[in-house]
């Protein structure tokens, strides 16, 4: 593989893995935070027990997505080199406005939520969290600002062959910003949301202190119903600015090469044959992509061919089409998932009238199956928005392969070594990970521990 | 002063306190297992520096941010070129924040052995790897035309760097000695003061010849700044030697901890103005003013930080308030 594919490769890898745990990490702190708040507002123990339980999980999840951060936050000069070099002026803006206004928040706070329990008041104590799920949310808020660049470049000027800033607001009220952040930070409430459904419903499954589980699964199931309808709504808005915003990467998102007519049917699903520029055995709705595009019955969309030649008249001589399978694939995926976990959240709703849903066990069971769904849809997501965006790394600036490290600074070969390490290292985390998750979750819900009090030397003391 | 000088100021302020808060924590990293010799006693140390540390890592991160924002060709060059001693140091941390939020939540021995072993290795390989980075930013390194470094792995490793990377790991061994003393109760902060003075000693030992080395180094224009920064750096941390020996145990840490703070400040006002040394030629070397991102940015990027790092200040300093208690064998004990 070349030094350009291995970059590609890593930066691929380490980012959708992290990525499998950011979103648990968003989402699961503000349900903890609504769990804690229950528990100040009513007083009721069981609340703080559910909560002690799911902030056992959080934190497991946590770690991992913390360490895998710190690669994130360097390996754009790792492998990047030349692309820091030339957007470092924009993109290291909101990076390091992420490490100042948001990691720094939720780390601080996450400190004295973990071990503060006795230390600090309980407003104190429900503060923090609070506290964690805005840095949280602010760090994806910041990230994606700086991805919003990458797909849609707002606010630049070019001096010198290099992207400089010229307007901060512009990067903040990008549209492209505005129709990312919402959908990837719904998505991650939806992703923990489920994981809460899921696993409350494995607990009642297993009778495992039911009565407290139900409360979670109550709060979990309307929050699945909510978050997934929203995710959809913003989803299509988001698909609405790309026909304009990256013609090109929606264009192959459908695997449509020629224009389509003026009634646009779309492709549920098909066999994509990227040599003869056709889908094999498509099944077809009629005008709904016309209507996902435009909101209108009718009208055209440019096919890649069409967008192929104007951006040669406009960029020069390439290949601006992106890998089409990958990207039209990964979009129908997602879709797939996300319309799954809205019928299962919607399912779920309707039988907790009467608590009807404890003793359904078909309905428990398949709560438990949608556990994997939020995964895939986030992964794929982020594979049909960064492959889709290719050949390009900035949208019609910079090229993917012009913003590798120079080969003379990097060889493959490092980027071998530190792909086959950071693979080990990766998978060993994720057995022990999920070794944990297991282990607690089958541990279920206990009572809070041992009350602790001070002695008489002014220390604390578990009284046993 | 203007923003560029200040953007080198404050990330040099940003690796003060990475390697205060951090070097600390990297030593207890280093020694807790060896001076616990039960369980709980290690969980003691662990939990010593458990609510704290991930804010302390995040220094680490802001300062990396804050190079890719300020100085986005100094970013480039330094991890593009540093790369496999960066890679390594990267396993080593994510080794080591969840080896330190893992190991406790198993109680089959293998696993926290492995756990324990995870979080010696992972604080070591960072505290020797900025050791080496550092004195190879001081020292110079082949960086061509075009900003690009040209060396390998091997040119970093030179005998300079690795004294410096050995002399960070005994200083923050010693810091993080400092810290269990006061910090806990019972055998450990017992051990810790057994050990801390040797480690004080070794550390103004490493520091005096790793000072001596530095003069050495031809094209280091050693004006006289750096140098006698040095100089107080090196008599902070024999002085903490002298008050752990009259038993004022928060002065100690202080003082080497100052020391530390001071050892930072030395190599960064060596480098001024530059960021990254050209060993090949002068001329290539990066400088605040080549490497920088442009003054409007600078410009947003100085509101931002001067708007959050008070506030960010505050709610650390607050944190280290709430958990200002010392760690014993029968606190609460979430680690």
């Amino acid at each position: 593989m070349s030094q350009l594919g291995l970059a590609r490769l890593q930066f691929g890898v380490t980012t959708v893995y992290h990525f499998f745990f950011v979103p648990i990490t968003i989402g699961l702190a503000v349900l903890l935070a609504i769990l804690e708040s229950m528990y100040v507002a009513t007083g009721n123990e069981d609340y703080k027990i559910l909560t002690k339980f799911w902030g056992k999980l959080f934190l497991i999840n946590f770690a991992v997505g913390v360490v895998t951060g710190i690669l994130q936050e360097f390996q754009f000069g790792l492998d990047w080199a030349n692309y820091s070099r030339f957007v470092g002026d924009i993109f290291g803006a909101p990076l390091a406005i992420e490490a100042l206004a948001a990691f720094f928040l939720e780390s601080t706070f996450i400190g004295i939520w973990q071990f503060g329990w006795e230390q600090v008041s309980k407003r104190v104590h429900l503060l923090a969290i609070w506290m964690v799920a805005l840095g949280t949310t602010l760090s994806g808020f910041w990230i994606l600002t700086a991805n919003s660049f990458m797909q849609e470049p707002v606010g630049y000027m070019l001096v010198n062959g290099k992207a400089e800033m010229k307007s901060f607001g512009d990067l903040l009220v990008n549209p492209q910003l505005w129709v990312e952040f919402p959908h990837t930070i719904v998505a991650a409430y939806l992703t923990a949301a489920v994981f809460m459904l899921a696993i409350s419903a494995y607990q009642i499954l297993h009778h495992r202190n039911p009565e407290l589980f139900k409360k979670s699964f109550k709060l979990a199931s309307v929050a699945v119903l909510v978050t997934g309808i929203a995710v959809a709504l913003i989803g299509d808005q988001q698909a609405t600015h790309l026909v304009t915003a990256q013609p090109m990467k929606m264009a192959a998102a459908e695997a449509i090469w020629q224009n389509t007519p003026n009634h646009a049917p779309w492709t549920v699903i098909g066999v994509v044959d990227s040599k003869t520029h056709k889908i094999q055995d498509a099944v077809q709705i009629p005008d709904l992509l016309s209507i996902l595009a435009y909101k209108h019955l009718s009208g055209s969309l440019q096919g890649m061919n069409t967008l192929q030649a104007k951006d040669v008249q406009q960029y020069g001589q390439g290949n601006y089409v992106p890998p089409v399978a990958p990207t039209f694939y990964a979009f129908r995926v997602m879709i797939l998932m996300g319309v799954l976990m809205i019928l299962a959240g919607l399912w779920a709703t309707i039988r907790l009238r009467g608590e009807k849903f404890l003793d359904n066990r078909r309905l428990l069971k398949v709560m438990i199956w949608t556990l994997p769904m939020p995964y895939i849809a986030n992964a794929s997501g982020w594979i049909m928005t960064e492959v889709g965006r290719q050949p390009w790394v900035v949208y019609g600036l910079l090229s993917t392969a012009r913003g590798v490290s120079p080969a003379g600074t990097v060889p493959a070969f490092d980027i071998w070594t530190s792909l086959v390490l950071f693979s080990a290292i990766y998978t060993a985390l994720a057995v022990a990970a999920v070794f944990l998750f297991k282990k607690y979750t089958d541990l279920g819900a206990t009572p809070a521990k041992a009350p602790v009090e001070s002695g008489e030397d002014g220390y604390l003391h578990v009284v046993s | 002063m203007n923003l560029n000088v200040l953007w080198f100021v404050l990330i040099g302020v940003l690796f003060v306190g990475y390697f205060f808060l951090e070097g600390f924590d990297y030593g207890v990293g280093m020694i807790y297992q060896f001076l616990g010799h039960s369980d709980t006693e290690r969980r003691v140390a662990l939990n010593a520096i458990g609510p704290t540390w991930g804010a302390n890592e995040v220094w680490l991160i802001t300062a990396g941010g804050a190079i890719f924002a300020a100085f986005p060709e100094w970013y480039a060059t330094l991890f593009s070129g540093f790369y496999l001693a960066l890679v390594l140091m990267l396993l080593g941390l994510i080794a080591r924040g969840v080896a330190l939020e893992y190991r406790s939540r198993h109680d089959n021995p293998g696993w926290r052995r492995m756990w324990d072993w995870a979080l010696t290795i992972g604080s070591f390989i960072p505290a020797l790897l900025w050791g080496v980075a550092v004195a190879n930013l001081v020292r110079g390194v082949p960086i061509n035309s075009q900003m690009n470094f040209t060396g390998n792995l091997l040119t970093l490793l030179n005998p300079y760097a690795l004294w410096s990377g050995l002399a960070m790991v005994v200083v923050f061994l010693a810091h993080g000695a400092y810290f269990l003393s006061m910090k806990t109760r019972g055998m450990i902060s017992y051990r810790a003061k057994q050990v801390v003075k040797p480690l004080g000693y070794g550390a103004v030992a490493m520091v005096l010849v790793l000072l001596l080395w530095t003069a050495t180094l031809k094209d280091l224009r050693l004006a006289a700044v750096p140098a006698l920064v040095g100089l107080a750096a090196l008599i902070l941390i024999a002085a903490a030697v002298v008050a752990m020996t009259k038993n004022r145990i928060r002065w100690a840490f202080f003082l080497h901890g100052a020391g530390i703070a001071l050892l930072t400040v030395s190599f960064f006002a060596a480098m001024f103005p530059r960021v990254m040394i050209s060993s090949l030629n002068p001329q290539w070397s990066l400088t605040i003013y080549n490497a920088a991102s442009n003054s409007y940015t600078l410009q947003v990027m100085t509101i931002v930080a001067l708007t959050m790092v008070p506030i960010v200040l505050a709610y650390q300093v607050w944190t280290y308030w709430i958990f200002r208690r010392r760690v014993g064998t029968k606190s609460f004990m979430e680690y």
